[in-house]
């Protein structure tokens, strides 16, 4: 009776690897066709279309009906409102997750307020972002423009950058943290000359990780950058961005047209792979100098 | 017993929450010598040292009563220039860490901070220092290397190198050979013992025997409070109080 009793529960035990084993694989292998099935489809459809002209001109007969001529004033626009966003939100992102993270280090009920109030901001659709910067322009009498647009997106991305360099900046040893105050550093010496060096590939990573958000959002540029088929000269200009031209040349009735707007998807995607490329050979460079 | 004193701690109390860790200590550290707080682990040896240099600030929910007092100056003064005390005083952790740059930098960086900026001054110190430590001549030639390029052991004299490059009189360590390999502690007890003619040295340790090889003074502390101190060799010889007397024995560890 014992003995069989044995034998079934290494059966079960067994039998439980083997469950686990499957359901691993297989969601694996759904992630893994769920890319190359994105990735394909947008390659087939796009690469057709995607021509010399389509990233050195502007769109030639209006972005909704016009086959020739291309989509760089979506990709200057694009360019131009991420960087600006980005630029915008580090300004402000850095110096908080630096303050949280080392100045604020003892009240840390503080900190996990501030962290939590991020987060909710994190869970802010992108498009309450874009109605809310509508409003404010309404209420500031600006018009769709490159300014608007920028800050309506840096408000958007702030969250996600500074939590992501929080989660950074929780990693480095106290050990460090201590050896530099013991070293007579103030707490603005040990953020910006200590942790700000030990975290340079995180923070790297954060930065470049908040402006493939921002260049991939078409909700919050919607109704703030607006579109147009000009690259802008300044500031107070609408703007066309990527996601956009995507959005728009989809829905227009006419084929060509629509698979312009894989085409693209196709550049927006490349974009994106060269920043996270990019990010990752950052962060190899700088590793050489930090301390584990 | 002790002829002059570097630091006096009067009743000393220090709370994390709700729990007390440190309770009533009050005891003098002999100036010069090399001071040895011994004990089990979790004993509050480590709050005290960190108490030293105020590093317990940066810990929520601390509360300290009671004075210390270094060169007559109370550091638990509210008022006082913590990052000035801070300077006096050297420390060095359980397990080294080296400031996330090279060598050289790891060195000069308590002096920059201090406003001195002449490279032939910050190269003539980087030698010093070093040589200080005995790592000179293993690092000579590759003073722009990342400090994390270093071995574990070397690591820690450089963190002592660079402690001492601020010109501190006293020198705080932390169990500071527990990560490290036993012919690194050697090297780094030899060091205590060389420094401590110029140095008040407070090492924080659990390990009977090396407190045996290099304590002059001892203060045995036992679930936060200070059950006995006195010079080592009648700690070790004759300690009075029986907890002191079965620790000695071994039977704590």
């Amino acid at each position: 009776m014992k003995r069989k009793f044995r034998v079934n529960r290494k059966l079960l035990k067994k039998s439980e690897e083997l469950l686990f084993r499957v359901f691993m694989i297989l969601s694996t292998t759904i992630i893994i066709m769920a890319l190359l099935a994105i990735i394909a489809s947008i390659l087939i459809k796009g690469v057709p279309s995607l021509s010399w002209s389509m990233i050195s001109e502007t769109p030639k007969g209006g972005y909704y009906f016009g086959k020739e001529g291309g989509i760089l004033n979506a990709i200057i626009g694009s360019l131009y409102l991420s960087t600006g966003a980005t630029l915008l939100a580090l300004v402000v992102s850095l110096p908080l997750a630096l303050y949280i993270n080392i100045h604020k280090m003892k009240q840390k009920r503080a900190v996990n307020s501030i962290r939590f109030i991020l987060d909710l901001l994190w869970g802010i659709p992108s498009i309450v972002y874009g109605a809310f910067g509508f409003m404010l322009m309404v209420y500031l009498g600006l018009r769709t423009s490159l300014l608007a647009g920028i800050l309506t997106v840096a408000l958007f991305i702030i969250p996600i950058m500074v939590r992501s360099m929080d989660e950074v900046l929780k990693t480095v040893p106290k050990g460090l943290i201590e050896s530099a105050f013991s070293l007579g550093s103030t707490k603005s010496e040990t953020a910006f000359r200590i942790v700000l060096r030990q975290c340079i590939p995180g923070l790297i990573t954060a930065v470049l990780l908040s402006f493939g958000r921002a260049i991939g959002d078409a909700a919050a540029v919607l109704f703030t950058a607006g579109y147009t088929d000009y690259i802008p000269t300044s500031l107070s200009q609408p703007t066309a961005t990527l996601p956009l031209s995507v959005f728009f040349q989809l829905s227009s009735p006419i084929p060509e047209v629509q698979n312009r707007a894989y085409a693209s998807a196709v550049i927006l995607t490349i974009i994106v792979l060269i920043i996270s490329i990019t990010s990752r050979a950052f962060s190899m460079k700088y590793q050489k100098n930090k301390i584990k | 017993m002790i002829n002059g004193s570097k630091i006096n701690i009067e009743h000393l109390n220090l709370h994390i929450g709700n729990k007390h860790i440190l309770k009533d200590i009050h005891v003098k550290i002999p100036e010069k010598k090399l001071t040895v707080i011994l004990g089990p682990s979790g004993c509050g040896k480590t709050t005290l040292l960190k108490s030293l240099n105020r590093l317990t600030d940066l810990y929520p929910e601390v509360k300290t009563q009671g004075k210390i007092f270094n060169d007559n100056e109370d550091i638990l003064h509210p008022k006082i220039e913590i990052t000035e005390l801070r300077k006096k005083m050297g420390l060095l952790a359980q397990s080294p860490y080296p400031l996330p740059m090279s060598i050289y930098d790891n060195i000069t960086y308590g002096l920059r901070i201090s406003g001195r900026r002449k490279k032939k001054y910050l190269n003539k110190r980087v030698e010093y220092y070093l040589r200080q430590v005995s790592l000179w001549e293993e690092v000579k030639d590759r003073l722009k290397d990342p400090a994390s390029a270093l071995s574990i052991g070397q690591q820690q004299r450089l963190c002592l190198a660079r402690g001492l490059s601020v010109d501190p009189d006293i020198i705080l360590a932390d169990e500071p050979t527990s990560a490290l390999d036993p012919v690194s502690s050697r090297e780094i007890e030899e060091l205590f013992l060389k420094l401590k003619q110029r140095y008040t040295i407070v090492m924080v340790t659990h390990i009977l025997r090396q407190a045996r090889r290099v304590a002059d003074y001892v203060i045995f502390m036992y679930l936060g409070e200070i059950i006995e101190h006195g010079p080592a060799k009648q700690i070790f010889e004759n300690p009075k109080n029986p907890i002191t007397k079965s620790y000695i024995k071994g039977i704590y560890s």
